[in-house]
């Protein structure tokens, strides 16, 4: 009875089957030189920099397009880009800026002072014909122009309603960068899958979740870029694009997991590190409840083990926080501030004066989300430590958009403390929509645990107004001293992003704001 | 036949339409909205609002599903806002990947279950039979997602002989060798459970079978044994099997969300999760009518094979 004749002639010539097979497929995952793979976290929504959000997208885009200004490599500071120069009124509210000659976009149409108005008039103008390829979420980042003029073929002119300090850090964002009019009346709303601007790479294709690739633009107006072509690859799971990278599927890889940077120790692979304009925060309930006293919330941020957490929770991938700027922002930090130490004796302590022992507190924590590292063992941890200084501490977890409809209309009557982190690009947005008592969430703001200080109002209002940064920069140094006192949160984290590169990948820098520049990184 | 067909399509109608409003309600009822998945930390209740506006979901829920029921009828699925794009042109797309996936898995399992349980049978606690239950149990127990990532580790980044993820080589690929390539590692890791699965119950059906007088009589005519099993006794056996095959189907293509994120792979399973997360509804609407449909129709299929098989079950 034989079911399977498995003679030794059969299991030979499968043997030898297998085998040719294997020696007949090519070398795998060897990538051309030239072209630079990365790995990037999911598929972009669009190519249209005003329609997106998502800094997934922005690392194409910082590559398609160029704004008027930019950041200055490693810096949070704005240097001159597709403008060359630019004057600012007496009163803050007129920006000339005078255009670079001889800038084309991609698609051969020339950079002139009516394409740069024809970009801000399509996002912020409802009556514009093609303010219907929007929605234009972040438009509001731009709320402050009045009126966008072309005065003459290279000079373009703002008016704000009102004197507005961080226009110039808004331009640099990708919300700024310009796309190319001619285009955008192509293609209309699908402008977003044939994009051009002017920047050091052209878009060529998009395979959809397969990759999006662009090509060098030789004819850039800041010097051609080394790479031949750029092709981002959309891999969600962070495992497998730690596969795909020690496979050699990929060049580069953004967001590495904390626990797969041991991976890439040795020659074959560079780490790279770069502390961002980011902080991770827990919203104290300062209107109700224990942390409506100001010992407490200083009892909750000397409780908790920051230490603990970025090194064991975080594996060293973020910094501890000292208040609510990130020290990125190296021109408005204050450098004098030094973060709440690991002290539960002294936090039992204050707990003790406030007359809270055993308090019940209802502690919101999320799944995930943008910026929010490892957001269930931080909670855990930090529950954890408070438990430890005698607190009573509760965790709701909540899926990241069911928990913004939870935090951003405020914690009144629900909880005492939320976890929430903030990615910016001026020192102005987070402390300007987060702190002040105009932006309690009934005003409209996210200042969900109703923290309230006039001195704070007032700084923050003046920074706003000034536009020479050092008059700035000491009016945000002065508000970080009083925040730090008054604790509306327990500052807790500045991550620090990573990437790695393989061998062959010269050139490579992460910046402060978090995007992905590639005109200088070349592959052999 | 034909006219059976046909009443059980016109009966899907009101079973996709059902399945069409518990989605939308269930989207509706989930707390979080488009506008907020896209605006993220900036969500002030301000910008939402404009951003629903723009998005056209500031309409009542009832009047917003009919606008989407009118358009769906005359083929526009609509536009994803998580994507940018219409529904249809992403869902088809998609869903061809899937349909590759899960087709082979399904062909795989089918093939390789079959096998399974006829040697098992024919060889009823004999060493293949003990040595096939082991495989199979073990088989049925490796969570598929799990299996995936050993896979990539051993034949992507130890051994190189097969690309870690993706449906094709970004340089270089698009023939079917290079689709072949990629398609190996997530088929089989799909195939494994649904393989023991039908391995196990085509053992039952099979030995159910061999002890009935119509094997006997063969036997006693002197019919050859691999005939009497391959033949006479498989052909009787697939009556049962086939309703199985059918169940699996379904876990195929519901196990194909796992492995289609481990693998990358560019299907419609990983599509809905991505929707869902992004509550993008009109991409999850059009998702979920596709998949339904696929279940009704191959439920059809099946039990349209199975009368053939059976003169005993009459359609």
């Amino acid at each position: 009875m034989t079911i399977l004749p498995m003679t030794r002639r059969t299991v030979s010539a499968l043997a030898l089957a297998a085998m040719t097979a294997s020696m007949g497929l090519p070398a795998l995952a060897q990538t051309p030189p030239g072209v630079l793979v990365v790995g990037q976290i999911a598929e972009p929504k669009s190519l249209d920099p005003h329609a997106v959000t998502a800094v997934n997208d922005f690392r194409i885009l910082m590559n398609v397009y160029d704004g008027l200004v930019r950041y200055k490599s490693g810096t949070l500071e704005v240097e001159p880009a597709l403008a060359e120069s630019w004057e600012i009124s007496e009163d803050g509210t007129e920006y000339t800026f005078t255009l670079r000659e001889g800038v084309a976009f991609h698609d051969g149409t020339p950079l002139t002072a009516e394409a740069v108005k024809f970009n801000f008039d399509r996002m912020l103008d409802e009556s514009h014909p093609f303010h219907d390829t929007g929605p234009f979420p972040l438009s509001f980042f731009f709320s402050a122009i009045e009126t966008t003029e072309a005065v003459d073929e290279r000079t373009v002119k703002f008016t704000l309603n009102a004197p507005y300090a961080p226009f110039l850090s808004n331009l640099a964002y990708p919300t700024g960068l310009i796309v190319s009019p001619a285009a955008v009346e192509q293609y209309g709303a699908d402008f977003g899958r044939n994009p051009a601007g002017t920047g050091p790479f052209k878009f060529a294709e998009w395979r959809s979740n397969e990759a999006v690739v662009i090509e060098n633009n030789p004819d850039y107006w800041d010097g051609a870029a080394e790479l031949e072509a750029v092709v981002y690859r959309p891999i969600t799971d962070a495992n497998t694009r730690t596969a795909e990278m020690l496979a050699g599927g990929i060049d580069l890889m953004v967001e590495v997991p904390p626990n797969a940077l041991s991976e890439f120790e040795g020659d074959a692979y560079t780490v790279h590190e770069q502390a961002g304009p980011h902080v991770w925060f827990l919203i104290l309930n300062a209107k109700e409840g224990p942390f409506a006293d100001v010992k407490v919330r200083q009892a909750a941020n000397y409780a908790i083990n920051k230490q603990a957490i970025v090194e064991n929770v975080l594996e060293g991938t973020a910094a501890v926080a000292a208040g609510p700027t990130p020290p990125a922002f190296a021109w408005a930090y204050n450098e004098t501030l030094e973060p709440y130490p690991y002290d539960p004796e002294k936090a039992k302590e204050l707990i003790a004066e406030a007359g809270v022992e055993g308090a019940e507190l209802t502690f919101y924590v999320t799944e995930g989300g943008s910026g929010m590292l490892d957001p269930v063992p931080m909670g855990t941890a930090i529950q954890a430590d408070l438990e430890a200084v005698g607190f009573d501490v509760k965790i709701e977890t909540y899926e990241w958009n069911t928990f913004l409809g939870e935090v951003n209309p405020g914690l009144e009557g629900k909880a005492d403390m939320a976890e929430m982190a903030w990615m910016t690009n001026d020192p102005d947005t987070l402390p300007f929509l987060a702190l002040r008592t105009e932006a309690w969430p009934d005003k409209g703001g996210f200042n969900s645990g109703y923290y309230s200080n006039p001195k704070v109002d007032e700084l923050l209002e003046a920074a706003r107004i000034s536009t020479d940064q050092d008059e700035r920069a000491a009016l945000y140094q002065e508000m970080q001293e009083i925040v730090q006192e008054d604790a509306p949160w327990v500052f807790v984290a500045n991550w620090k992003q990573n990437a790695v590169t393989a061998a062959g990948v010269e050139g490579f820098e992460l910046q402060p704001s978090f995007f992905l520049l590639l005109d200088g990184v070349s592959k052999n | 036949m034909g006219g059976y067909i046909l009443k059980r399509l016109l009966a899907a109608i009101p079973v996709i339409l059902g399945i069409t409003v518990i989605v939308f309600l269930i989207m509706s009822l989930i707390p979080g909205d488009p506008a907020t998945a896209i605006l993220g930390s900036y969500a002030t209740p301000e910008n939402v609002e404009k951003l629903n506006r723009d998005l056209g979901l500031d309409k009542p829920l009832v009047s917003q599903y009919f606008i989407w029921l009118g358009n769906m009828v005359q083929g526009d699925f609509g536009r994803s806002f998580s994507l940018n794009r219409p529904v249809l042109d992403e869902v088809l797309e998609r869903f061809g990947a899937t349909l590759i996936l899960a087709g082979t898995s399904l062909v795989l399992c089918s093939i390789f279950g079959i096998l399974a349980g006829v040697i098992s049978a024919s060889r009823q606690y004999g060493l293949a039979d003990k040595a096939i239950t082991f495989v199979v149990l073990i088989g049925i127990s490796i969570p598929s997602f799990f299996l995936g990532m050993m896979m990539i580790l051993l034949f992507a980044v130890k051994l190189r002989w097969l690309p870690v993820s993706g449906m094709y080589a970004i340089y270089g690929g698009g023939d079917l060798p290079d689709l072949l390539r990629h398609l190996a590692m997530p088929a089989i890791a799909l195939a494994v459970v649904a393989t023991g699965v039908i391995a196990r119950l085509s053992r039952s059906a099979m030995l159910e079978v061999l002890r009935q007088d119509f094997i006997r009589t063969a036997r006693a005519k002197g019919v050859k044994e691999n005939r009497v099993v391959w033949r006479h006794a498989l052909k009787a056996a697939m009556v049962s099997i086939i309703p199985v095959i059918g169940v699996q189907a379904g876990f195929v293509l519901s196990g194909a969300v796992y492995i289609e994120t481990v693998f990358q792979w560019p299907g419609v399973g990983r599509m809905l999760v991505t929707a869902i997360l992004t509550r993008d509804i009109l991409l999850v609407q059009g998702g979920v009518v596709i998949v339904a449909a696929c279940y009704v129709l191959f439920n059809l299929a099946v039990d349209v094979a199975q009368s053939l098989l059976d003169p005993r079950v009459k359609i």
